[in-house]
């Protein structure tokens, strides 16, 4: 049976290893889409609606045209078809300089005929709004209803009751790199593409069919990536748009989303509002729970969260509809539904907590199952020292008050077949990875390089990893639901184990001995049952000669294990003067099976509480009805945390087996829930919308006065 | 943005004769840039000419001498944040300088261009949106999201003044030079800006061919402490909530003169006579304290997603108030 081995047996394996990348990012040498720059480059650039709703009755380019140093104008909506959101595209450009292409889109003439619009999810509810979308009657979808056990029968045996409203809002990916192609055809049947993307092969695949291409004829490269967060997949219109430009023009062309159209049209995480009334039972057993909600994903569908979320309630009835507005639309982000669902679940768990004059952890160890987090909860308390917590909220003394929270998630990154992946040992013992799944900024290029080294005896740095490129053939899948380490990892191992094996072959008869007697490690060979039998790593693969070895692997699923828990406790201070809120500290305990590199693991929980903290405390979309726009399209109203936010962090690896499970996306659950539960613990007063900012906290505060 | 000549300026008097005649946005001034550049690449803004200030000699100078305070235009912010006889002697002023945008903005920005600087308005700085500073018939604020615009002084117009430096000046009883086609002038800096009653769409009085060339400050009186407060949801870069600059002449714990003035929260830098009057010749304690926030206040008028600035101004003037005292 395949396995990673004992931890004691791990030379590289689960410890602290710099990323390969690294240094080339921090000086810039490293190549992001941004920065690909082509002989004879285009700049291309889309011209977007300004107007939520609309008909299209005509789109002239002519003058746009005409403007010296244009080389293509393209319209991507004809007469008679619907604007349904701002920013959606209208026609593209490319020409000589960036400049150019800008003013020639402001020379593309819309004729366009407006029409009623909602942009917020109120508006889209009220009585006689405009129906935007035919298939939903009052712009809303069918309700999601589920019900288990008994509700009303729950209801009885309760002791307390809680019922409130809880609300995140839409929340945008600000993925530092833009949406973004450079496309460039060889010739008129063969496509290369730099895309900013999670998936190479997606993007492959899709252009190959939007251009009716044998699927190798397009190859897609993404050497780095600056950030996706579920949003990047598919080439989307502006990727197709940069192809279609390049091969009218017969040119390269650069096309990256503007920060605007980022925050309007490449995706976003769905608003969530929760009705909830539930209750417990006098010995602290969630018993009953009763949710209607609601969120939007935009003009689609596609605003699920997870309620209940974690903790086991035996009697419910859950219903959620989707609310159509004439923003653009949602995508995968980062967890979707769990930060949300988490948020208002652990609030909730809190509330009925404080009816039942229970600890908020106690209550928490009664209702969850999860012997995981049951172990976790009791490391992460005595981390961030919970006995300090207010056991009267809002009972501590002066101006700026403290308090503690917790929150908790779970996640699946347990990954899958698919991966094809080749690892080669040259003569002059060198080694080679490759397979085609990309480095999304998580660190797989530098996790493949320690599996590979760690069979070879070998330093990460002596393997040359090759990802992010379609060329050789080797398909993987795109990087979402933290998928990626568990898929591609068994695979490289397998591979490298096969390629071992092969060249164990190869020296066996020199040392005169049975290949399941050779080891490897320190750059030498040896036989296991006589140590004086040794050969140097270059001296083994020189005899090579012409032949590499060239091994692929297999996925192979006992090396991996889905299904995490995670949990986190904050510490904030409030000052409730100004409701300025610092996060003090958060203990962020995080289950992941075997870390293939503990390093890259806590920077992945690191970034996933930054995120779940600009999600509880800052980010949120501002939609304005009166002109149908979207008000902060920008990263000065749209605020996302900076040093001045970001708190001590404690990442805690918390290894539960030795198989390998992904956390790209559980780190950001658990935060805001644990912050906003930090925040009633400090002031007495219950924040049930995030983000949780400083008018929050002095209107509620005003209002517990009053 | 749209094309535009660029002309280096050689003298002040090039400076307002190339400013002309033409009226507001034909030719535009630029120093640091960080707030005119924003608004060309937005198409707010759309001049025809660009004067470069910055080669004009001399203007960047901080002068510190027993006549107090002289401030070129050009200095830079962190030129200010960092000046030693300003951290000590006028400690608001550091304090506000030191409190603007990042770093790589206070390297650049200037102290003329910070105090003439454009509203941050999301409705004002939306190309597609006609409102009324812009010329248009409303201001959208009004029925609007409004977390971020004025509860004091606010009609027609509801921004608020983005300056940090201004209010800090104001407190400190500053002048500001102003040069012009028949010559320059010095006025008090609290006169210079004006409120949209006045004119929707300028923050100041300042005329289309004149510029700003100094702000003087008169010498810092004995036993004086003053302090900028900002309340911001960010830490780094972020504009003001609601600031409070207070300059107060104290004896013990008694305040013999006060000066307090409001950012972030009026169309101009808003200055408190009422909270001043509440501490002026009192011995400052809690009551005192709260009574000048109450007083700071009495006159604001929300709307609908600014109410939390009334709270959050009336407790950071107590606040400024109490930190004078201790």
């Amino acid at each position: 049976m395949a396995s990673w081995g004992e931890a004691s047996e791990s030379r590289l394996i689960g410890k602290r290893i710099p990323r390969l990348s690294g240094k080339d990012k921090v000086t810039g040498k490293a190549k992001y889409t941004f920065d690909i720059n082509r002989p004879g480059l285009l700049y291309g650039r889309i011209l977007r609606s300004e107007i939520a709703h609309a008909n299209v009755v005509g789109v002239d380019i002519s003058e746009a045209e005409a403007l010296p140093g244009v080389k293509a104008v393209i319209p991507l909506i004809e007469a008679g078809k619907k604007i349904r959101y701002q920013g959606q595209e209208i026609a593209a450009v490319a020409a000589e300089t960036d400049d150019i292409a800008k003013d020639a889109t402001r020379l593309i003439r819309v004729d366009l005929e407006e029409l009623p619009y909602v942009v917020t999810e109120a508006d889209a509810m009220a009585e006689g709004a405009p129906q935007i979308r035919d298939d939903w009657a009052g712009n809303q979808s069918n309700p999601n209803v589920r019900e288990e056990g008994d509700l009303e029968g729950g209801f009885t045996q309760a002791a307390v009751e809680v019922e409130a409203t809880y609300h995140a809002p839409v929340q945008t990916h600000v993925c530092l790199e833009t949406h973004g192609h450079v496309a460039e055809w060889e010739d008129e049947q063969n496509l290369t593409v730099w895309a900013s993307t999670q998936g190479v092969f997606g993007v492959r695949n899709d252009l190959a069919g939007y251009f009716n291409l044998p699927a190798n004829q397009v190859r897609v490269i993404t050497e780095h990536m600056g950030g996706g967060f579920g949003s990047k997949f598919g080439p989307g219109v502006e990727g197709r748009t940069a192809a279609d430009l390049a091969r009218i023009t017969g040119r390269p062309v650069k096309l990256m989303l503007t920060r605007k159209a980022e925050h309007l049209v490449a995706g976003n995480r769905p608003s969530m509002t929760q009705h909830v009334r539930a209750g417990a039972t006098s010995d602290g057993r969630l018993i009953a729970y009763d949710m209607k909600g609601h969120g939007t994903g935009g003009i689609s569908s596609g605003a699920g969260f997870n309620a209940p979320y974690v903790y086991h309630v035996p009697n419910l009835r859950t219903e959620k509809v989707n609310v159509a507005v004439n923003v653009g639309n949602q995508r995968a982000m980062r967890a979707p539904g769990h930060p949300q669902g988490a948020f208002a679940m652990d609030s909730l768990m809190d509330e009925l907590a404080e009816k039942l004059g229970m600890n908020p952890l106690e209550f928490r160890r009664i209702n969850d199952s999860n012997e995981t987090r049951q172990a976790q909860y009791t490391l992460g308390a005595q981390e961030i020292g919970w006995h300090r917590r207010n056991s009267v909220p809002g009972s501590g003394k002066g101006v700026k008050k403290r308090g503690m929270g917790i929150g908790s998630g779970l996640w699946g990154g347990g990954g899958g077949p698919g991966t094809q992946a080749r690892v080669t040992i040259n003569a002059d013992g060198t080694v080679e990875a490759v397979t085609g799944t990309q480095d999304i900024g998580t660190g797989i290029r530098t996790a493949i390089a320690i599996i590979v080294a760690e069979e070879f005896g070998l330093s990460p740095t002596d393997i040359t990893v090759k990802v992010g490129d379609s060329a050789p053939g080797l398909p993987s899948g795109g990087s979402g639901g933290s998928q990626t380490t568990a898929s591609v990892a068994p695979v490289i191992k397998t591979a490298a184990a096969a390629a071992k094996q092969k060249l164990f072959e190869r020296i066996a008869p020199q040392l005169n001995a049975p290949v399941e007697d050779l080891r490897v490690g320190n750059r030498t060979i040896y036989v296991v049952s006589d140590r004086t039998k040794t050969i140097k790593w270059e001296l083994a693969t020189g005899q090579l000669g012409m032949e590499s070895i060239s091994e692929g692997g297999t996925w192979d699923e006992e090396l991996r294990q889905g299904g995490v828990a995670g949990t986190q406790f904050a510490e904030v201070e409030i000052d409730t003067e100004t409701g300025a809120i610092r996060v003090i500290k958060i203990v962020a305990v995080q289950d992941c099976g075997l870390a293939i590199n503990r390093l890259a693991t806590e920077s992945q929980i690191n970034g996933g509480v930054i995120m779940g903290l600009g999600q509880a405390l800052l980010e949120e979309r501002f939609m304005d009805a009166q002109t149908g726009r979207m008000l902060n399209a920008n990263l000065e109203d749209y605020k996302v945390p900076g040093t001045f936010e970001i708190p001590e962090i404690k990442s805690i690896v918390f290894d539960t087996h030795r198989k390998v499970t992904g956390v790209g996306e559980p780190p950001c659950i658990p935060t805001p829930g644990a912050i906003a539960n930090a925040v009633y613990n400090a002031i007495g007063v219950r924040i049930r919308e995030l983000p949780i900012t400083p008018d929050k906290i002095l209107t509620a505060l005003a209002e517990k006065k009053a | 943005m749209e094309k535009f000549s660029y002309v280096n300026a050689t003298s002040l008097e090039q400076v307002t004769t190339l400013l002309g005649d033409s009226g507001w946005g034909e030719v535009m001034l630029i120093a640091g840039g960080t707030d005119l550049l924003a608004e060309l690449k937005e198409y707010v803004e759309t001049p025809k000419t660009l004067i470069n200030l910055k080669t004009l000699p001399g203007m960047s100078d901080i002068k510190a001498d027993a006549s107090g305070l002289k401030i070129g235009a050009l200095a830079t912010i962190d030129d200010i944040a960092r000046h030693l006889t300003i951290q000590h002697h006028y400690t608001v002023l550091a304090q506000a300088a030191g409190s603007v945008a990042t770093p790589q903005i206070r390297n650049v920005g200037t102290l003329g261009g910070n105090l003439c600087q454009r509203p941050r308005c999301w409705y004002y700085r939306d190309e597609s949106t006609d409102c009324l500073k812009k010329g248009g018939d409303i201001c959208y604020a009004v029925d609007g999201l409004s977390k971020y615009h004025a509860i004091l002084g606010g009609d027609p117009v509801y921004i608020v003044h983005p300056s940090d430096l201004a209010p800090a000046l104001i407190a400190l009883g500053a002048s500001v030079k102003i040069v012009g086609p028949e010559g320059e002038k010095t006025m008090s800096l609290e006169d210079f800006f004006t409120l949209p009653a006045v004119n929707p769409f300028r923050e100041n009085v300042l005329e289309p061919n004149e510029i700003v060339v100094e702000v003087q400050v008169p010498p810092a009186k004995a036993n004086t402490r003053s302090f900028y407060l900002k309340a911001r949801e960010k830490g780094a870069p972020d504009f003001a909530l609601a600031s409070v600059a207070g300059v107060f002449e104290m004896d013990g714990k008694t305040c013999k003169s006060a000066s307090v003035v409001l950012g972030g929260v009026a169309p101009a830098p808003w200055r408190s006579k009422e909270a001043e009057a509440a501490l002026t010749g009192k011995m400052i304690n809690d009551t005192v304290s709260k009574q000048a926030g109450a007083d700071a206040v009495k006159d604001a008028q929300p709307l609908n997603d600014n109410a939390y600035k009334v709270t959050l101004t009336q407790n950071l003037v107590s606040r400024a108030a109490m930190m004078a005292a201790s």
